[in-house]
This record gives C-alpha cells, structure tokens and sequence, in this order.
C-alpha cells in the first residue's frame, strides 16, 4: 500500500533523472493553480518564496505576527554543504554517507543523497540572497565541524545561522508578497485540512486576533509546520511551536512516520526549577572548542576550576577516542546520563556535566593569537585575554545567553550543560516528492520524517528545511499539479468546506463549555513529565506500557476538567494553547505505541532491553529495518504499515565511533 | 544563588483597539530569582486564570532572545532594565523583594495594541517588502565563493542583519522613529556585493514607506542604540543618511 516513488536507476542519478522526467506546468497555468503553504520556518518561507517565484498563486500561513519569527531562527550552530571548500576529503558522497550512518540505517537512501546533491546549491542561494556567513580575511567562506563527521563543512554566521538563513528566505518571502504572487496570512493558525475526493483541497485557519474561522481553497496544501518536541513540554522549542496541523493532516488520513524518533540535544543548559517553561540549547559548534568532562570521584563539590586536571573524567574523549567529542548527539546525550545517573552529576541538582571551553581558549586561541601579534612567551592572563576576543566572534552571543540564564560567566567557569528535547526526526510519512498518503496535501522540513532516520547529525535540520523549499517542491509538485491544470478553483461553499468548519467550530466550543477547574498549562506540564521519564532518553516496555495508560487518562481528565478562559471571538491564547495540547496528547500516546512496536535501539530511540555490553544502542536490522507508518483509525487505535528500507550503497553494521 | 522574592507588578490592560486601557496592580509572591520574567508572568497568569480572571496577554515565543515576538516596556524602557537583552532573557535576580514593576505594551501610533501588551507590527513587514531584499529567483545563484567579500564588510552587514525586528527601537524613540530598524536592514544589503545592483531604489522605497506608516522622524537621540537587545549601532543611521542623499542626487525620476 506505501508507496515511496523513489526513482529507479543508480543512486547518484536518481534526482537527476526524476528532474529530467517529472510533468512541467507552463507558465500561464501556474497563474491559475493555489497553492497553501502552513508555517514560514526554513521550509514554508522558502518553498512560498519558490513557488511564487515561478508563478503559482500561493497563501502562506504562520501563527506568530511575522514570518520571520518562526522557530527556524533560533538555530545556531550551522548548515552542511558538501561544498568540500577546506579541502579536507568532502563530497556529496560522504554528506550522503554520514547523514545514513548518523541516522543509524533509519532514512531512505534515495532521500538523502538528493538531500546531500542540493546541498550545495543552497550556500549558493543563500550567499546571493545577502545571507552573511563568516567568511575568511581572504574574504571566501569560512566552515566549522559538527558532531558526526570527519570535515569541515559547516556554514555558519557566529552562533544565529537559523536566523540569517530564516531572514534570507523571509525576505525572499516578502519580495513575493510585494509582487503579489504570495498572500500572507499572520496570527493565523490552520485547524483543519478540507479534503474534496480523496484530495487536499484547502484549510480551515483561525484568525487568532478575531477568533474567526476562515475556509481557504489550494489545488495543493503543504504543511510545513516543524516538529513536535513539545509534546514534552520542555523542549528547545518555542513555546508556540506545536504538532496540531500535522496532527489534523494524520487524522485526516496522512500516516505519522517513526513517531518515537526524538532527539535529545546534548547541550543545553539544565532545568534550574518547576517554573522553568522552556531549554536553552548551547549549539554543538561548541564542542568544537568545548571538552565535556565530569569529576572522577562522585560527589565531588569542589568548584570546577579547583578540580585538577587528573582529577577530571573527559568522559567522550575516553570512550570514542575517534571522535571524542564529536560523537553524534544521541550517543553524547547518553554518555551524559550515564555519567549523572552513576553518580557523577555537578551542580546543584547533579544533572549536569561540564562543558570547559579553558583549554582551548588558552591553548588554541590564545597561543594562535599571540604568535600572530608576536607577543613571545605569555602568560595565563594574556593568552586568556587573547583567546576570549576569538571565541567571543565565534560564540558570543551564546556565552552571553548562558549568562543571562545562569547568571555564570563561562569564560570563566565551565559551563553546565544536560541533554534536553530538541528535535523531532519523525513526522508526517511522505513519499520521495515530499506527498503524503493524502494526494496534494505534502510535508517539509521537520515537519516529515523522511530524511534523518533516527538520528539528526548537526546542522543538517536547516539543510532539510531549504532543500525541501527551494529546490525539491518546486520540481515535485508540479509533477502533481500538471494533472490539476483543469481543476477551476472550488468555491469554499462547498459542503467540504462547511462540514470541515462546522467540525472546528464544535471542538472550539466543546473546549470552552467544559469549564473545568485545570489550566490547559498544567495538564501540558503533566503529560511532559510522562513522555520525559517513560518515553525520553530510554524507554522499556513496561515504562511504555505503563505511559500509554496514563496518558489515555490524562485525555479524559483533559477533556472533562479543562478551564480555558475568555471567549471566542476574541484575541485568546490560552484557547489557541488548549488546542494544541488536546493534540499533544493523542499524539503522545501513539508515540510510546511507535516506541513499544520498536524492540530495538537505533539512533536517538533507546530501548533498554536492546543494548550491547558496553551499554551501546543495538538495532535489529532483521525485525525493525523499516519506516513504521501509522494510520489513524479513531480514538486509541492505529494500524502500522511498514515501509521496508532498502540499502543498495551504505550498507548497515554496527556504528562505531570509538 | 536562588532567592525568593514578592514583587507587584503594574500591568497596562486594554480589552483591544477599540476600548481604553488601564493599568491593574498584582502582586506575585514566591518568585525565585532563577526565573525568568516571562516565567514570572506564567506564574501570574496560572493564578489569574484560577481565580476567573482573564490572564495578561503578551506576545512571546522562542524565549532564548532571537524571534523578536516579545515586547514589553518594562519601568519605562523596552525589554527591562539589562543591557542588550530582550524581555524574555530577563530574569528576576534583576528585581529585589519589594519592588513594584510597571509592564506597558509598545508605545507607537505605528503598533496598535492588539490586547494588553500585545501591539501589531506589521509595519516593519510592509517596510521589507517596500525593498528590503535582494531580488534573486530560487536557483539563479552562482558558486558561493565566486564573488569574495571582504570580512570586515562581512562582519559588519551581518551586525546589522542581527536585528530582530523586536520593535524595542521604535517603542524607545520620543518620535516613534523607526530609523534604527530601517538603516540596519539598508546597512546588511548595500554592504554586501550581492546588495549593490538594487541598493538605490531600495534605501528610497523603504524610507517612502516608512513614512507612510508614520513612523517618526529621527533625532539623533540614540534611545533606540540604548536599548536594542541586539546592539545595532546608530553607526547604521549614519549610513542609512549616506545611502539616502546619495541616491536621491542620483536616481533618475
């Protein structure tokens, strides 16, 4: 029943041949085919931009008051390209490679080397829209590494590389708007896909400053609405960002691929109370020039900078001298729970670890800087000095966010740092032109599963984003629309249209009436705490067991005992929230139903029971080497279809980064 | 080290445009100086809603200092008392026990208030779409380092780029000016190569239209420098003027 259209031919060719042989739309029928694209992250704003660009009529939605805010901007370490600039053994191969090998033998092989192919396209896009990587003094492009590889291919613009990217496509965005191509919608949030014979033929979206609905009508729909790490409640995440228009999307008939594949980011900075509402990352670009490191003995409450170097357990560097501590994110974030769990934990809750940039500002730095000023035998203090005014243009703006949060300075002290939600590499099932199981309705970005499997290398979630937009949309979904050039647009009376807003309207006001004595925030809190402890950096089955119990409680608490204030039509964030969390809830659930079906580890998915001696995640290619895709059926129940992966080029083994 | 600390805040209420507003006074008890301020206001708006009540409305996301969504005018300065911050980076270690804390919405005939400390600013949206891009189609780039830039002019268009487009600069300026966030959008793209072919006709539209959503003029004052959490320097302005004269001695009518 899935099928994944991935083209026949040789790997390298793939993309090239799809390219070579999809259906075209001639400029004068673009002008008479919609588009709406949901969300105007990396992913929505460029593949609005695009479209409008080649002359589609397209609405963009977002929920924030601007485009530009969506949560796509607060990436920072980087973007890969296998632009092999440094000269350091590079290529599209070894992009490809890495990213199926950091996925742990979880994504398609076809996806990822068109991913790997556009990557480089995308610098070049991005530098001619004004995008101000860091450069050289020879004023070419500058890279850094990232965890998971062996190169240099990372772009980057100090610690903001989401926001300068998400404000190139912003402003490609705005250009459309300007021209009339793209009709932007703000403070709007989708609730509903309209589907007309089998078709996704528009949206119901709130107006969230009047409460309004509105019907709105597209030849085509893409969801291009991010990831779902908030279901955890504290994420990286923004506090706005949410699972709800993909989750109408599933219910509406598109498969949820590998729904338990989350990632938990290595480096954040640690929960400091109950009141906390939301993590701060540290990027891993720090690890460029950061060691981790715990004390050797337990319990150890002397204050770092007093704990003498043999005194110091450089936990990564130990375990995978390869890579030290460049091990991708899912084997660095549990490293660090080991260390805190046996007993090895620092700060004041002893969830945390030491991330010491001491080292390295002296030593790389500092020594680089005075042999370039001349400065012969210095001491501390100057190499110190020396070494901050480099690492203060390469992370700045990510020591002085640790500070403001911490109140620490980490120039001076380490940082302390915990693996925290992040990302999402499940998502929407969709096939090789990004569609899913429901025809023109598709999923970009974070918001499909398609490309990481289940582990996300570093700097690669803002490849995805643009390559979807610009350069792999515009060519599939013509492939779909060169059918759709006799459909006229269908007038939102249709009794799709009023059947789907009546549906919303009915939910909102169900919502309302239930006048409970809970906050919606508090039933988040709850079902976070659950996903967290049961379904979070390990999971067993009967912790799974156990989640899913409670979570199905936690819903008909929910939805009996709920208090949303103020009304309807008016601005209302507390309702816009209850929503979204009466779909986190569901989709918790059917996440720690993903990860009980998968009896296996691989990447960011640990199962306990499936480990090797030393403790490293162990898959079971004979039983699990598949996409579990799963359908909706209605209120607690899923069928699981099985998208088998097949791999011609990378072949699995056991990852090794020792 | 953690506190715990009582403090009152001043908050300014407003339904939405069309009613007046009023400043209501609340006091919130047991905030740990860990907390953030927007925590804070969590805090408070779980009790409001508690004691049917409706809670405050503000615009918030990202909560690490980067979308810009957050917006309050905090004891009379945009985004609280820090130096180069934004309101949701404030924490509480910044307050003592006691204190009594006035929470406004952005002042400017620019950005009506939606509701309570929420304002609309699409202005600054229409001011980019008057010209603040480069007009490049998907697919049309050649090799990234084909044309090299010099690193200081490098460094210094993504400076300018770092702006959030928060609006802190606007809500500080006795005239409403929204200079600050013009010049650091005309710095970013006349800086760089790529920025050249379109670099008169851009500086124009988007002053014309800047002044079409009454945005203030600028005196010079550098309110907007104080207090913009990302630190783009009134330098922006100065070029901004440059950009401005030199284009209109030589644009073609």
């Amino acid at each position: 029943m899935l099928n994944s259209k991935i083209p026949a031919g040789p790997l390298e060719q793939k993309w090239v041949d799809y390219k070579g042989h999809c259906k075209l739309v001639n400029p004068a029928n673009k002008r008479k085919l919609e588009v709406i694209v949901v969300g105007t992250g990396l992913a929505g704003a460029s593949a609005a931009a695009s479209l409008g660009e080649l002359g589609y009529r397209v609405k963009a939605f977002c929920f924030q008051d601007s485009p530009r805010r969506a949560h796509s901007i607060a990436a920072q370490g980087g973007i890969n390209a296998a632009k092999n600039y440094q000269n350091d053994g590079d290529s599209v191969f070894r992009l490809f490679y890495d990213t199926i090998k950091g996925g742990d033998y979880r994504a398609r092989e076809a996806n990822v080397h068109r991913l790997a192919e556009v990557s480089v396209n995308i610098i070049d896009q991005c530098v001619a829209q004004g995008v101000p990587f860091a450069r050289e003094y020879g004023g070419l492009l500058n890279n850094r590494s990232f965890g998971g590889t062996q190169v240099k291919r990372t772009f980057y613009a100090a610690g903001q590389t989401g926001q300068q990217l998400l404000i190139g496509a912003y402003q490609a965005l705005e250009r459309q708007v300007a021209l009339g191509n793209v009709k932007m919608y703000t403070r709007h949030e989708m609730l509903e896909i309209v589907k007309i014979d089998g078709k996704a033929r528009g949206i119901i979206a709130r107006d969230l400053v009047s409460g309004k609905l509105e019907r709105h009508f597209g030849h085509a729909v893409l969801l291009c609405t991010g990831g779902y790490g908030n279901v955890f409640y504290l994420s990286t995440n923004a506090m706005g960002s949410n699972v709800t228009a993909a989750w109408k999307a599933h219910k509406q008939g598109a498969f949820f691929g590998n729904p338990c594949f989350t990632q938990i980011h290595p480096t954040c900075i640690p929960v400091s109370g109950d009141h906390q509402s939301k993590l701060t990352l540290m990027s891993e670009s720090l690890r460029n020039d950061g060691r981790i490191w715990v004390p050797k003995k337990k319990d150890d409450n002397r204050k770092p900078n007093d704990i003498p170097e043999e005194e110091r357990d450089y936990y990564l560097e130990r375990r995978y001298p390869a890579f030290g501590n460049l091990v991708p994110r899912d084997v660095a974030s549990r490293a660090a729970k080991e260390r805190c769990d046996a007993g090895y934990g620092v700060g004041t809750t002893k969830q945390a670890v030491y991330l010491d940039f001491r080292s390295n500002l002296i030593n790389k730095y500092g020594r680089a800087e005075a042999n370039k000023r001349g400065i012969e035998n210095p001491d501390e203090a100057t190499l110190v000095a020396l070494g901050k005014e480099v690492v203060k243009e390469e992370y700045g703006n990510l020591f002085d966010m640790y500070e403001k949060i911490t109140g620490e300075n980490p120039y001076e002290v380490p940082m302390r740092i915990y693996p925290a939600v992040h990302y999402t590499m499940g998502g929407l099932w969709v096939d090789y032109e990004l569609m899913t199981t429901v025809k023109g309705l598709y999923a970009l970005g974070e918001a499909n599963f398609s490309d990481h499997g289940a582990n996300r290398l570093g700097a690669s979630a803002l490849m995805q984003g643009l390559a979807d937009g610009y350069f792999v949309i515009p060519y599939t979904i013509g492939n779909y629309l060169a059918d759709e050039i006799a459909v006229k647009p269908i007038s939102t009376d249709h009794e799709a249209f009023v059947a789907a807003e009546k549906e919303v309207n009915e939910r909102i006001n169900t919502l309302m009436n239930i006048k409970g004595s809970q906050t919606v925030e508090s039933f988040h809190k709850r079902l976070g705490k659950i996903m967290w402890e049961k379904c979070g950096m390990a999971r067993n089955e009967q912790g799974l067991k156990e989640a899913i119990a409670e979570i199905q409680a936690l819903k008909k608490e929910f939805w009996s005992d709920v208090r949303i204030p103020g009304d309807i039509n008016e601005y209302n964030p507390e309702l816009d929230k209850a929503g979204r969390v009466a779909d986190f809830i569901e989709l918790g659930e059917l996440m720690c139903l993903d990860a009980l079906n998968r009896n296996e580890s691989c990447g960011g998915h640990f199962r306990e029971e499936s480990q090797t001696e030393e403790g490293e995640a162990k898959r079971d290619d004979a039983n699990y080497s598949y996409v579990a895709a799963w359908e909706f059926k209605g209120n607690h129940e899923w069928n699981l279809h099985k998208e088998e992966l097949s791999f011609e080029v990378a072949k699995p083994s056991q990852r090794s980064y020792k | 080290m953690e506190q715990t600390i009582n403090v009152t805040l001043r908050v300014w209420r407003q339904k939405n445009a069309n009613t007046d507003g009023k400043f209501e006074s609340y006091p919130v008890s047991n905030v740990s100086t860990e907390m953030s301020f927007l925590e804070m206001i969590d805090v408070l708006n779980e009790q409001l809603i508690k004691e049917g009540k409706d809670p405050i409305a503000f615009d918030h996301d990202c909560r690490e200092g980067i979308c810009g969504m957050c917006s309050m005018y905090i004891n009379g300065r945009p985004h609280g008392p820090w130096h180069a911050n934004t309101t949701c980076q404030l924490h509480m270690r910044a307050y003592k026990d006691g204190d009594t804390i006035t929470v406004e919405p952005w002042r400017a005939n620019s950005f009506p208030v939606i509701k309570d400390l929420v304002v609309d600013r699409s202005a600054f949206d229409r001011i980019i779409q008057a010209g603040g891009y480069i007009s490049v189609n998907t697919g049309n780039a050649v090799d990234a380092n084909a044309v090299p830039v010099e690193k200081q002019k490098a460094d210094s268009a993504f400076a300018a780029a770092a702006c959030i487009g928060c609006g802190a600069c606007v809500a500080a300026c006795k005239n409403s000016s929204a200079m600050l966030f013009v010049s650091a959008k005309v710095s970013h793209l006349s800086l760089l190569p790529q920025g050249a072919p379109e670099r008169k006709t851009r500086v124009m539209n988007m002053i014309a239209q800047m002044d079409k959503e009454g945005f203030g003029a600028c005196t010079n004052t550098g309110a907007c420098e104080a207090v913009c959490p990302k630190e783009i320097s009134i330098s922006n302005i100065a070029r901004l003027n440059q950009e401005y004269l030199s284009s209109s001695f030589t644009t073609a009518e």
